[in-house]
């Protein structure tokens, strides 16, 4: 093979950006799997959307900045954007809600900045703190898993809800909607029941939600795999979930009258997706090793104190968007220590 | 199985493709009829020549000598007629030429009367340097330094290990494996005498574990003459396969587990480091009194039909080696002189091998992609591959923006230029490109500095002359004036005391 490059190395490793984005949607699928099975098929409606809406808002910028079209739509890091954001929504979400929360996610938090590379927040995160706080009522309609089990909604009736917010028959989503595991601990704490009460309830599981705590069991075998395929490195997953199981056992232990167990905090919400799939996004968390521990570990305790004491039944977007901030700080006080620095 | 006592951070496995230069015993290089010996073949000032065009010279014969402390002599290669002494072009990453003994060869490779050692011991440690810097010997590994300066601890530091450089971590290159395999007796030969200036006992000859081969014959070699010659404190020991092991800073963390401090050279920490192929040359040099007049070149790589390693003298046109060994290169086509990791390419075919020519690779697997790199996605792996620690993306970003006192904030210049990070990168950024940039940049802007202080300076030295100058003419003047005004007064008062004289 003739030489290409000026100038030395001459060789290259098979690492490759699109690589790694395709392995990370591998490592997505069993988990989106367990939301089918418990949740019924319309996040697949809902991810298929939101990587239209995403490719389609990529070109549209790439063309306005000026960029060449081919190398950045087949990096396919808008739709690991999108399918992340997709993911993190609730069951039968309506279409312009997620169309809504791509466009912001690819246009304002990733080109705005300077694209691919450059975006000082994680894209899905910003988007998805946008819709929970313009529309709290939508972003908190999920579905029990009991009820869904009770009356499956098709691809068909998945597609309809999705897109004219009508069930068959004419009923509104909202009669057959409910809080999330999460939000019914909180809110009913607040109204002075015990978590072990809470958590005899239908709407728990083994540990943590019924459901929830599957989805997040494969979310983490699907992290665990891109640690192996060293795609992700293990400091930040190991040093959330570290963060959140530290901070939920210490207060558990004070005061279990307030607080679910640590294996709940684990297995609910976006405990392992947060750990494993976007607390790791490599653009916007810290790149230094122990910079990469101190991120982690600040995103599992923020994810925690939003949870138990802020306004918000989970807390993962807000603690990976505040510890973004945090990054620049971060990196330069965690600089590692140059060969012929130690005596 | 690998004796290993400290490891450095990040490094790379890669894939050696040692086999491809091998299996063939190392070949002698056919006599060119001219060669072509360039006068800075080492870190140092160029020798300066000695020999007149029209001059006849012997093989080993001195044809350039040292010029000043850090410099060594020069050899003929071969018998024959000096035809030119002018500019040629050398080897060199940016084209450059220099200036060039050519001699062309009479066919009779016949050598100047040699003064061999038999017993080493009987010079001085001073003598044995000496003697050194005559036969011309600098670091075959790449890098060209004069030995005989490696071979002097001087007054204010002790010797603990000397450590043999049998490494060779980068892929493809094969000279030093094949010179452990053939000529074990040799180095040994070497050892013994460096030992002897270095006044050091402890010796550990490094071999990574990808040479079994070397590594039992050198062993079995050690065996066999341990008992007679002042060799029980030397050792071979087994390295893991990694690159930049052969990195002379990250081969003495791996053996000792201590760091050469920042700026500092090894010698400081007690440690004294040679490549193999300088030991063997030293063993030669004393022993056989030759001069260092040839080198053994791996000549290898994907379009290469003939692969091997060949001893081959200086300044034989490389062309004529890759003819040898008959390759698919198209002329003009770009092939690497070194490894495929920190070589440099070279297009013109017509370069003389020169002392730090350890191997001609002509085409590699895996090579880089032309491809416009995509953003940096801070992934961090460049950061993990990175042996010295350094934060390779932050060193782009500063890089790009021409931040240079950022770089050097962020150590660039303790960058090793290894290749990891680039070789690592998924978005494929060429980052050591840019390290050499900033580096150049940054030596570029300090000579401009330093010529701007001189600059500087000496219209500060003219503005104190002139006004110093001025000051004495004034003073002058002033005396002048002064003693003007007291003669006038003197003639005043002599005129006014004889009309007073005359009053009276």
């Amino acid at each position: 093979m003739p030489l290409s490059r000026l100038s030395s190395p001459f060789l290259s490793g098979t690492n490759r950006v699109t690589l790694q984005m395709l392995q990370l949607l591998m490592a997505l699928v069993p988990a989106v799997i367990a939301i089918v099975y418990f949740f019924g098929p319309s996040v697949l409606i809902t991810i298929s959307l939101a990587i239209i809406v995403a490719l389609l808002a990529e070109a549209f910028m790439l063309r306005l900045r000026n960029r060449p079209l081919k190398p950045f739509l087949t990096d396919g890091s808008a739709i690991v954007t999108a399918v992340l954001l997709a993911i993190a929504l609730p069951p039968l979400v309506p279409w312009w809600l997620t169309t809504v929360g791509v466009l912001f996610a690819i246009i304002f938090a990733k080109h705005l900045y300077g694209g691919l590379g450059y975006n000082p927040f994680n894209p899905a995160m910003v988007a998805y703190v946008l819709l929970l706080i313009s529309f709290p009522l939508e972003m908190t309609t999920w579905l029990p898993v009991s009820t869904l089990s009770e009356h499956p909604l098709d691809l068909a009736s998945a597609f309809n809800v999705i897109f004219s917010g009508q069930l068959q028959g004419g009923i509104g989503l909202d009669t057959i909607s409910g809080a999330t595991p999460l939000d019914a601990m909180k809110t009913q704490i607040g109204l002075l029941q015990t978590p072990s009460q809470i958590i005899n309830q239908p709407l728990f599981g083994l540990f943590g939600g019924k459901g929830w705590e599957w989805i997040n069991i494969w979310f983490a075998i699907g992290g665990i795999f891109l640690i192996y395929r060293r795609v992700i490195g293990w400091q930040i997953p190991v040093a959330m979930l570290a963060g959140l199981t530290a901070i939920s056992f210490i207060t558990w232990i004070i005061s279990p009258e307030i607080t679910g167990s640590p294996l709940f905090h684990l297995l609910s919400g976006g405990t392992m997706i947060g750990a494993f799939f976007i607390a790791t996004d490599p653009v916007t968390a810290a790149t230094t090793i122990k910079g990469r521990l101190i991120f982690g570990a600040g995103v599992g305790v923020l994810t925690y104190i939003i949870r138990v004491w802020g306004g918000y039944p989970d807390g993962i977007a807000f603690a990976v968007i505040l510890m973004n901030m945090l990054v620049p700080l971060i990196d330069y006080y965690t600089q590692p220590k140059v060969y012929g620095s130690l005596k | 199985m690998t004796d290993v006592l400290s490891s450095f951070p990040g490094g790379l496995i890669l894939d050696g493709q040692k086999k491809r230069s091998t299996h063939t015993e190392i070949r002698k290089t056919p006599l060119s009829k001219k060669l072509t010996l360039p006068l800075q073949q080492h870190i140092g000032a160029p020798s300066v020549p000695i020999v007149k065009v029209g001059d006849k010279v012997l093989k080993g014969q001195k044809v350039a000598r040292a010029d000043g402390h850090l410099s060594v002599y020069l050899h003929a290669p071969s018998s024959g007629t000096v035809i030119a002494i002018d500019d040629q072009a050398i080897p060199h990453p940016s084209g450059l030429s220099g200036l060039c003994i050519t001699i062309e060869t009479d066919g009779n490779d016949q050598w100047t009367e040699l003064h061999p050692v038999k017993d080493f011991t009987t010079l001085t440690e001073h003598e044995v340097r000496h003697l050194l810097r005559e036969a011309g010997i600098v670091g075959l590994g790449g890098a060209g330094f004069p030995s005989f300066i490696k071979l002097n601890p001087g007054v204010h530091h002790h010797v603990e290990t000397l450590i043999i450089n049998g490494v060779e971590c980068e892929p493809y290159i094969t000279c030093d494996d094949m010179i452990m395999r053939e000529r074990a007796n040799g180095i040994l030969d070497g050892i013994q005498i460096m030992k002897y200036a270095l006044r050091v006992k402890k010796c550990v000859v490094v071999i990574e574990d990808n040479k079994p081969e070397a590594i039992s014959i050198m062993k079995q070699a050690l065996e066999e003459r341990k008992e007679h010659h002042h060799l029980h404190d030397t050792k071979v020991v087994v390295i893991p396969t990694r690159y930049p092991t052969g990195s002379e800073k990250q081969l003495i963390q791996v053996v000792t587990g201590k760091q050469v401090p920042g700026n500092g050279i090894p010698i400081e920490i007690g440690i004294v480091c040679h490549n193999v192929g300088t030991t063997y040359a030293i063993g030669r040099a004393i022993k056989h009194g030759e001069p260092l007049i040839s080198r053994i070149v791996t000549v290898t790589g994907t379009d290469v039909k003939h692969a091997g390693n060949f001893e081959t003298l200086f300044g034989t046109p490389m062309h004529e080696l890759l003819a040898f060994c008959e390759t698919h290169r198209k002329p003009g086509e770009p092939f690497i002189l070194g490894g495929p990791m920190m070589g440099y390419n070279l297009s013109g075919d017509h370069l003389p091998v020169t002392k730090t020519a350890n191997c001609i690779l002509v085409g590699v697997d895996n090579a880089a992609p032309v491809t416009e790199p995509l953003p940096c996605i801070r992934c961090g792996e460049c950061a993990t591959a990175c042996p010295v620690s350094l934060l390779p993306q932050q060193l782009y970003w500063f890089s790009r923006a021409k931040d240079l006192e950022k770089t050097r904030e962020y150590n660039l210049f303790d960058c090793i230029e290894c290749g990891c990070c680039s070789y690592v990168c998924p978005s494929k950024i060429p980052l050591v490109h840019y390290f050499r940039f900033a580096k150049t940049e940054t030596m570029n802007q300090e000579q401009e500095h330093q010529k701007s202080d001189i600059a500087r300076q000496r219209h500060e030295n003219r503005l104190t002359r002139h006004e110093l100058e001025k000051r004495e003419k004034e003073e002058r003047q002033r005396q002048r004036k002064a003693a003007l005004a007291a003669t006038k007064a003197a003639k005043e008062k002599e005129a006014r005391s004889q009309t007073d004289n005359q009053e009276n």
